[in-house]
């Protein structure tokens, strides 16, 4: 079938639901309303025309800071050979669109993958745990907006080249403990990197002269 | 032959309870229909759980299985998986399309020719550049098939490894230094290749490199019989792995399983062939699919069988192309390479391809800069592992270092 008669077939059965037919798009997509993800994908799967067997893929995404989060279904027919995208768009504060587990495997791990990088929540999801980072990460890392957390657990996270920082961080009385442990030798470091760098800028002055 | 060895049966029931029976050793029969007569559920009340990994030799790399275990028995795998994010998705974001090239080669790094090729065909897909020399594509076959024969030769040996066979490792890791060889002439460095390029390739094939493939080839196909002699065909090894890890299509579809793991359990389907990509439709070859010659489709054997088919395979594509290659030597690789790289704004693409663990994805959104929006890689591995309650549940735990060796992980690949 091509994706024009999916979105005509798919627009007889639920009508207001189908919001948007992106038939010009390199992958042709069709947006739907996020409360009828679960109907909508088991109609796909399930209705001998279209037999929608695999889910290639499911992908979090965020369109900017400003605006909406997605879920993006990209489906396929072994048998019948053809495919088609299914998007939704949730509103960034309350990002929450129903499971699909129950229609494919597959789609338990990506879920999780979704919530875990984007904080997508999958109402009806048998197990919606963290899965790549670990339990008590905070914030969303792939969301647009994210900022990463100073420390994790004592450990500082982000990392920075500038020495002088670590300086200032020793002198914290928050610092974590890997600033605690080398805390003696930071001010040495200090010295030796800027000593290093000012020897180096010397002997190359004097190259140059 | 070694049924009477085995004293003992393992019965899986629809609740997913298990009963393990003795075998009556002189009638040669089981107590089927006496069963309640027996010792049925030992086990019972005796349930504790292990952690398997994250250091572990047979998880291949820093995967945690946490089992529950009944004595021996298997009765619930959960896998933790994270070990090795990197978060190459947030990289993406922040680097220009070219850049992102390098880091696909670490998704997996025992395929990186393949991860380049799926990236870049996703990438050229987006700025709707389908015209390449014939060159390129060419050896983009060829270095792609080469990498496709040594990751296959590292799984069959490290399947060996798993199994207790140690020598059929070191035959494989002879011969997958070759291609590496060849692969480090070619690009610079031995697993990590940056090689195939967004309209291109980085370098142009050096002088005599594909006479040296020609070579080799002429050298690996005797070394595979060889290798089939010593494991594929080992009785031995046949018994242990001909029944266990049982995969049926329906699970394997509907979890998302590619690759050799789908076609183990019988489903005719490579992207290759199916939805060809690259110069795949100009060559001629067959799809290995399981067949369970020797115990039920879809086991562990099924698997391991496949990738030993897929290498011969992969020599037959490779002599084509390098047939194919001949009048095109005088090309330039990189006369196509887009000066400015700059999608439309909004454009987006899923493109798919098979790379030897089933299908890479990648999903890239563009927002008319230099600079992808976003990049979502779809890993086969991935989906690969995450069945791996389903097929263990109800086995040993020996044979849990099998199924987890026939599925091939690469943690890299599962992490990103």
């Amino acid at each position: 079938m091509t994706p024009e008669q999916i979105h005509q077939k798919l627009q007889d059965k639920f009508g207001d639901a189908i919001l948007e037919f992106g038939a010009e798009a390199l992958d042709p997509f069709i947006k739907i309303e996020a409360s009828h993800v679960l109907e909508i994908c088991t109609f796909l799967k399930n209705d001998s025309g279209l037999s929608f067997t695999s889910l290639m893929c499911l992908s979090g995404m965020d369109y900017g800071e400003d605006a909406n989060l997605g879920v993006i279904y990209n489906l396929h027919s072994m048998e019948k050979k053809h495919k088609i995208t299914l998007t939704v768009e949730l509103p960034r504060t309350e990002a929450r669109v129903h499971s699909v587990e129950s229609v494919w495997r597959t789609a338990d791990w990506h879920e999780r993958e979704a919530f875990d990088l984007f904080g997508i929540h999958f109402e009806g999801h048998p197990d919606l745990r963290r899965i790549l980072c670990v339990e008590d990460w905070e914030g969303y890392p792939l969301r647009k907006d994210y900022v990463v957390q100073e420390f994790y657990h004592g450990m500082r996270v982000p990392y920075k080249e500038d020495w002088e920082d670590y300086e200032t961080l020793a002198k914290n009385p928050e610092r974590g403990h890997f600033v605690f442990q080398f805390e003696s030798k930071v001010p040495d470091l200090v010295e030796s990197m800027k000593n290093g760098k000012s020897a180096k800028n010397k002997s190359e002055d004097k190259s140059n002269g | 032959m070694f049924g009477n060895l085995f004293k003992k049966k393992r019965y899986i029931f629809e609740d997913e309870s298990t009963m393990v029976v003795d075998l009556d050793q002189s009638a040669g029969r089981y107590y089927e229909e006496t069963m309640s007569k027996l010792e049925i559920e030992s086990y019972q009340g005796d349930e504790m759980v292990v952690n398997m990994g994250p250091q572990h030799p047979s998880t291949h790399g820093v995967l945690r299985l946490e089992l529950v275990l009944d004595g021996e028995v298997v009765k619930k795998v959960t896998p933790h998986i994270g070990y090795l994010h990197r978060n190459f998705e947030k990289h993406a974001e922040s680097i220009s399309y070219n850049e992102v090239v390098p880091y696909c080669d670490r998704i997996d790094y025992l395929a990186s020719m393949n991860q380049d090729l799926a990236y870049v065909l996703a990438v050229e897909k987006l700025i709707g550049l389908n015209e390449l020399p014939e060159k390129v594509e060419y050896a983009r076959v060829i270095t792609c098939e080469l990498n496709r024969i040594a990751s296959h030769l590292v799984a069959v040996g490290t399947f060996g490894l798993d199994v207790g066979a140690f020598t059929p490792f070191l035959w494989a890791f002879r011969d997958r230094e070759k291609i590496l060889d060849l692969l480090e002439w070619l690009s610079g460095a031995r697993m990590l290749y940056n090689y195939i390029w967004v309209g291109g390739l980085a370098r142009d094939l050096p002088e005599g490199w594909l006479q040296k493939v020609r070579e080799f080839l002429d050298y690996f196909e005797p070394k595979m019989v060889e290798f089939n002699k010593l494991l594929t065909t080992n009785h031995i090894f046949i018994e242990r792995t001909a029944e266990i890890g049982v995969m049926t299509p329906e699970v394997a579809v509907s979890y998302g399983c590619t690759g050799p793991v789908l076609r183990g359990s019988g489903v005719k389907w490579d992207l290759r062939k199916d939805e060809p990509f690259s110069y795949y439709d100009k060559f001629d070859f067959d799809v290995p699919v399981g067949e369970g010659k020797f115990g039920p489709v879809g086991s562990v054997l099924d698997r391991y069988l496949v990738r030993i088919d897929e290498m011969a395979e992969s020599v037959k594509i490779i002599r084509q192309a390098l047939d194919g290659i001949e009048p095109f030597t005088a090309q330039d690789v990189q006369a196509a390479i887009p000066k400015r790289l700059r999608p439309a704004a909004g454009a987006e693409a899923y493109v798919r391809s098979e790379t030897p663990r089933g299908e890479l994805g990648f999903l890239i959104r563009s927002d008319g800069s230099d600079v992808p929006f976003r990049v979502k890689s779809r890993s086969p591995c991935f989906s690969n592992i995450c069945m791996i309650d389903d097929i263990s549940r109800g086995g040993m735990i020996a044979d849990l270092v099998l199924i987890i060796g026939s599925l091939d992980i690469v943690l890299g690949c599962i992490d990103r």
